[in-house]
């Protein structure tokens, strides 16, 4: 907070308008006049006529309503949609309205005079109700009724004075001039507070945009802020802080689909970061988030949808097809899905009214549907997602953004540049092959977590999504049909490699048969060698013998002979 | 002094259906100087030019604050013409003859000169 502590902090009366109130850290200077302009249509006439109303039942502050333009009446009845009852707080003595008609037809001048019944009037409607606070609306509607303009200055410049004097806290409207907040250069006189409330339209888009331009004596936020005024009336959405300061949510939630968790390191999504779903047309980005939707709503979460192309009810049919039952969370009251036109608003339009809602409805997964429907120049888009991932993040919520990638269009451009913000960011992708397409999924980046890398194909079905993982091979990713085909491949190719090994050892089987009968040959053939060696060793041996026994049987004749 | 001044609260002087007559209220807050000079000349102007059918309501919206919603009083000293109708009011101190006769459409009586 730029607020200094050392110096006295100055008095501020809050306003009760969500956003506002904290953008001037505060509210408007206590007991002091604050110039709300704009051109007509901005919702001056509401912003004061919320000030008072807040004050009187949220603040115990009661307040006066001095209208220039409109009768007590249609106040009454313009306000009555916001569910103000201007009629009960009057009877109930906590607001006084009192309608100045300034009419110049019936107005003669026939010398000095001055408003001191102005005064007198505010005075006593203060008076009668104890009122702190005071709406002038619009003041300048006196320039037309008085032909004066020196005198009605002066006059202005004492009533705020009295004012002052008087410690009330006035909201003065005024009508946007020409090259001056108001008409009447009202901002010289009013110098403490002013605020500047804008109607703009750019591409047919009408955004209401406030600013504070000055606060004497305090701090305030200086951007334009874009603001809504619808059924809840005025909220102001001081979403620019752009601090880091978040704290970390912890636990990891499922994604709804058990093969994506796989994918994911901790099991799931960390709680409180943001995962952005990116893939072309019909890749099952609405299908992913409505599962993730389903997970949440059955552990009790509440989940806020925003979805700008569907109706919840064609979404929660749509899911059904997946086996999923969206309306049983709705009707239970933890699902809401806020649909909206993207063309209904501006940009900030749509931030501020997400902001809204999401403080009403407190939810602990948002799913904005898809993203990519949000369209206005892209700087303007970057610092809307920019603050809207910001907001979300602000309050832990997990967020889920879906994001269509248009056919041909550069992978950089299609994250909208917010891919850099997103914590988990998963890809789907259609493969388009052999005449068939399939969903495929891969996990880009997911921050903190070790996560597959690898595509993972996913089937839709009436059980769900289902992922399967695809072939990964020298052939390259396959998927679908063809990955079935690739696997049929494989198996073929792997029976014919179990039949070639067969046939292999059969062969060798076989030759090993043959060596072992040659080898029974020769073993036969040296049984018979060894046989005739013992033959000649034998004939010999007996050949010896008889030689000897002839030997003898000659020296035995030859002694004879002697 | 032939005006019929009464006080601011009283019950109005019934307008008796004559669309001569002329019912004037003046606002003042308290007694200054602009409203002590309205008050004077408003006087002045009625005798010369209404004698005998008017009749003055001064209304001090220092007492009587709450008075100057109704006839929708911003500035101080205002004349209100009640009657005849239409409605007409005049500011400031009445000083200008030419224009209060102007603002509050006085017809000469018929026996003026």
């Amino acid at each position: 907070m730029p607020e200094p502590q050392a110096v006295p902090k100055l008095p501020k009366a809050p306003t009760g308008i969500a956003g506002f109130d904290e953008i001037t850290f505060g509210g408007l200077p206590a007991g002091r006049p604050a110039l709300i302009c704009g051109a007509a249509g901005c919702g001056k006439t509401l912003f004061a006529t919320t000030f008072l109303v807040n004050g009187a039942t949220l603040y115990g502050e009661p307040g006066v309503f001095m209208s220039f333009e409109e009768r007590a009446e249609d106040l009454a009845a313009n306000v009555a949609s916001l569910g103000y009852d201007l009629d009960g707080l009057i009877a109930a003595g906590k607001l006084a309205i009192d309608h100045v008609r300034v009419e110049r037809s019936e107005i003669e001048e026939t010398g000095e005079y001055d408003l001191e019944g102005l005064f007198i009037r505010l005075g006593f409607a203060v008076d009668s109700v104890g009122a702190k606070r005071v709406v002038l609306d619009t003041i300048e509607t006196l320039f037309s009724g008085f032909t004066d303009p020196s005198l009605l200055r002066a006059e202005l410049r004492r009533l705020f004075g009295w004012i002052k004097d008087r410690g009330l806290t006035a909201v003065i409207t005024g009508e946007r001039g020409d090259g001056q907040l108001t008409r009447q250069g009202l901002e010289e006189y009013v110098s403490d507070c002013v605020v500047l409330l804008d109607n703009r339209v750019a591409d047919q888009i009408t955004t209401r945009r406030l600013r504070v331009v000055k606060y004497r004596g305090s701090a305030h936020g200086t951007n334009e802020y874009p603001f809504l005024i619808d059924e809840g009336g005025i909220s102001v959405l001081p979403v620019t802080s752009a601090d880091l300061n978040y704290g970390v949510a912890e636990g990891v939630i499922s994604s709804g689909v058990a093969g994506l968790d796989a994918m994911l390191g901790p099991g799931g999504f960390y709680r409180g970061t943001s995962v952005l779903i990116s893939g072309e047309a019909g890749t099952g980005k609405t299908m992913l988030s409505s599962s993730l939707i389903d997970a949440a709503c059955a552990r009790g979460e509440r989940c806020l949808s925003f979805v700008f192309e569907e109706s919840g009810a064609q979404i929660c049919r749509n899911a059904r097809s997946i086996g999923l039952d969206l309306a049983r969370h709705e009707a239970s009251g933890l699902l809401r899905f806020e649909a909206a036109r993207p063309t209904l608003f501006g940009l900030e339009m749509h931030l501020a009214r997400m902001h809204r809602d999401i403080d009403r409805f407190r939810p602990d997964v948002v799913v904005i549907d898809p993203l990519s429907a949000l369209r206005g120049p892209t700087s303007e888009l970057q610092a809307t997602l920019l603050r809207m991932i910001d907001l979300l993040k602000g309050r832990g919520i997990t967020a889920v953004f879906t994001s269509l990638r248009q056919e041909g269009v550069v992978e950089a451009a299609d994250d909208l540049g917010v891919s850099s913000l997103m914590d988990t960011w998963i890809k789907l992708l259609n493969v388009e092959a052999n005449g068939e397409r399939t969903r495929t999924l891969y996990v880009i980046k997911a921050r903190g977590m070790s996560h597959s890398h690898q595509v993972r194909e996913f089937l839709m079905s009436g059980d769900g999504i289902r992922l399967v993982d695809a072939y990964m091979g020298p052939a390259g990713v396959l998927t679908g049909t063809a990955r079935l085909v690739q696997e049929a491949h494989e198996r073929a190719e792997s029976l014919r490699r179990r039949q070639e090994t067969e046939r292999r050892v059969r062969d060798a089987a076989r030759r090993r048969a043959a060596i072992e009968r040659q080898i029974a040959e020769l073993h036969a053939g040296l049984d018979a060698v060894a046989d005739e060696e013992r033959l000649l060793r034998d004939e010999d041996a007996l050949r010896e013998t008889a030689l000897a026994d002839e030997r003898d049987e000659l020296r035995a004749r030859r002694s004879r002979a002697e | 002094m032939s005006g019929d001044i009464s006080q601011a609260g009283e019950p109005e002087a019934d307008p008796d259906g004559d669309p001569g007559h002329y019912h004037l209220r003046l606002y003042v807050a308290g007694q200054t100087a602009k409203s002590l000079a309205a008050m004077k000349n408003l006087q002045r102007f009625c005798e010369e030019h209404l004698a005998g059918r008017y009749d003055i309501e001064v209304v001090d919206l220092m007492k009587n604050p709450q008075l100057a919603a109704g006839d929708q009083i911003l500035a101080i000293p205002t004349l209100v013409r009640r009657l005849p109708s239409p409605l007409k009011r005049i500011i400031g101190d009445l000083s200008n003859t030419e224009k209060v006769l102007v603002g509050l459409d006085i017809r000469p009586k018929d026996d003026r000169p």
